[in-house]
């Protein structure tokens, strides 16, 4: 058993460090750099996190796709515990996300909650994720947990573009993209420094995802390692 | 044996034993029915505004029921190491899957057949004519419900609680189905014909291709001993 090297224990540390810098970073451009906006006042800053978070959830669950797939075509169990990592802290990222987004809709929308399409789209990926998270839990056999949720993250993952496509005809009223553009581009729509924001913000979200990733990792890597161990001590 | 036999085949075992046993499709058209009483009690609903509700209250009807299908669907299988012996068995898991999914998806038919008439009778509904267009769109809900549904019934086999585990992984992932369904029946109900959720009707056919397909490839890893 190869046990922790120091060499990863340090290259963790470093981007630890390096995402709490960028995370620290982006907050003081966000909330005292960057300019109010012109119609929303100060509550807009809530996007600084608001977009990074929900990027990085979408990022998660990318992965929990690739794992899914890897497992059940070379079942080697680091796939799977990638895809379970990435799932539980997707899942972490997007309740921070319909959280803040409350928290922005409340004094924007006024209200806490509506069923515009983005809205649903997103919760309905956390339910689909938190059952994802809940048939592991509830699968003993650790083999069969592992390639049954394999087969969830599949499939969960390719029925998100015809959710996508039927939430959207159903209703759509979120505010309109105004950085991604067709017509603008976007340092001409945008205040710089609030680009800047959105981007430290979303360089250091990344980061932080990436450092606690490669924990929860870790943590599933030790509890194989210790079951190897109990096993070899049984017999 | 090619795969058409080999489905076949275990399709007529599960409906032999529905024959003689008759619970699943029993329970499943009791609990149907019971819901339109239970719906009648919990609104209000006058005949004008039946034809507003009506789509959306049949389409839950048929998915409680589906799911109580479900939820039984590989219960011959899990005594006496039946599955075991059915997986040793040279067939193709693809097969199995097919079998399945045709096997709720005749029980949620016979159940369906028999709730509509009886949904228009119990709430005073005159338009009988549409029903033949109404029950095509219901048919392509009930293959996507099914074939996501024997799909998941299967991921969620060795699971604790599996019962209650199902619906919940099972409902979110069914938006697509339950959205498409009912918009089309919205439509059909209220001008006779699909017109402008035409679009809706082919997201249903997509889902049921793609869930199909994905289904009959996937299914050697989804159920393994």
């Amino acid at each position: 058993m190869a046990g922790i090297s120091t060499a990863s224990v340090k290259t963790k540390g470093y981007l630890g460090a390096l995402a709490l810098i960028s995370v620290l970073l982006g907050l003081y451009w966000g909330l005292w750099h960057a300019p109010p906006d012109a119609y929303q006042g100060e509550v807009q800053r809530i996007m600084y996190l608001h977009i990074p978070s929900i990027l990085t959830a979408y990022l998660s669950f990318f992965l929990v796709f690739i794992g899914s797939c890897l497992y059940l075509w070379k079942r080697e169990k680091r796939d799977d515990i990638l895809a379970y990592s990435a799932a539980e802290i997707g899942v972490l990222f997007t309740a921070l996300t319909i959280i803040e987004g409350s928290v922005w809709g409340k004094p924007t929308w006024g209200v806490w909650w509506t069923w515009d399409a983005r809205l649903t789209l997103t919760a309905i990926l956390l339910l689909i994720f938190a059952g994802y998270l809940m048939l592991r839990s509830l699968t003993e056999d650790e083999n069969r947990a592992a390639s049954a949720a394999a087969v969830l993250g599949i499939i969960g993952f390719l029925d998100i573009p015809l959710i996508h496509m039927s939430v959207y005809w159903w209703r759509t009223l979120h505010q309109p993209p105004s950085i991604l553009r067709p017509d603008k581009a976007p340092w001409d729509n945008v205040h710089p420094a609030m680009l800047t924001a959105l981007g430290i913000n979303f360089i250091g979200f990344v980061l932080l995802y990436f450092y606690l990733l490669s924990q929860r990792f870790r943590l599933g890597e030790i509890n194989e390692e210790i079951k190897a161990r109990l096993l070899s001590r049984n017999h | 044996m090619n795969f058409l036999n080999q489905t076949l085949l275990l399709l007529k075992k599960d409906l032999i034993l529905e024959v003689r046993r008759r619970e699943n499709l029993l329970t499943m058209f009791f609990f149907g029915t019971l819901l339109l009483f239970v719906f009648h009690f919990s609104f209000d609903l006058v005949p004008e505004r039946v034809v507003e509700m009506a789509p959306g209250l049949l389409w839950l009807a048929f998915l409680f029921t589906g799911t109580l299908g479900l939820a039984q669907l590989f219960e011959a299988e899990r005594g006496n190491h039946c599955l075991e012996a059915l997986l040793l068995s040279p067939m193709d898991r693809g097969a199995l899957f097919l079998a399945k999914t045709a096997f709720n998806f005749i029980l949620m038919v016979l159940v369906e057949i028999v709730v509509i008439p009886l949904f228009w009778i119990l709430f005073n509904l005159g338009s009988w004519d549409i029903i033949p267009h109404l029950f095509l769109v219901v048919l392509l809900g009930t293959i996507g419900f099914c074939v996501l549904g024997t799909l998941l019934s299967a991921v969620t086999l060795k699971a604790r609680a599996r019962e209650l585990l199902l619906p919940l992984v099972l409902f979110p992932l069914m938006i697509p189905v339950i959205l498409g369904t009912i918009r089309c029946m919205e439509a059909i109900l209220r001008a006779g014909e699909l017109g402008d959720a035409l679009p809706w009707l082919r997201l249903l056919i997509g889902f049921d291709v793609i869930f199909l397909t994905v289904g009959i490839l996937i299914f050697d890893w989804v159920i393994e001993v």
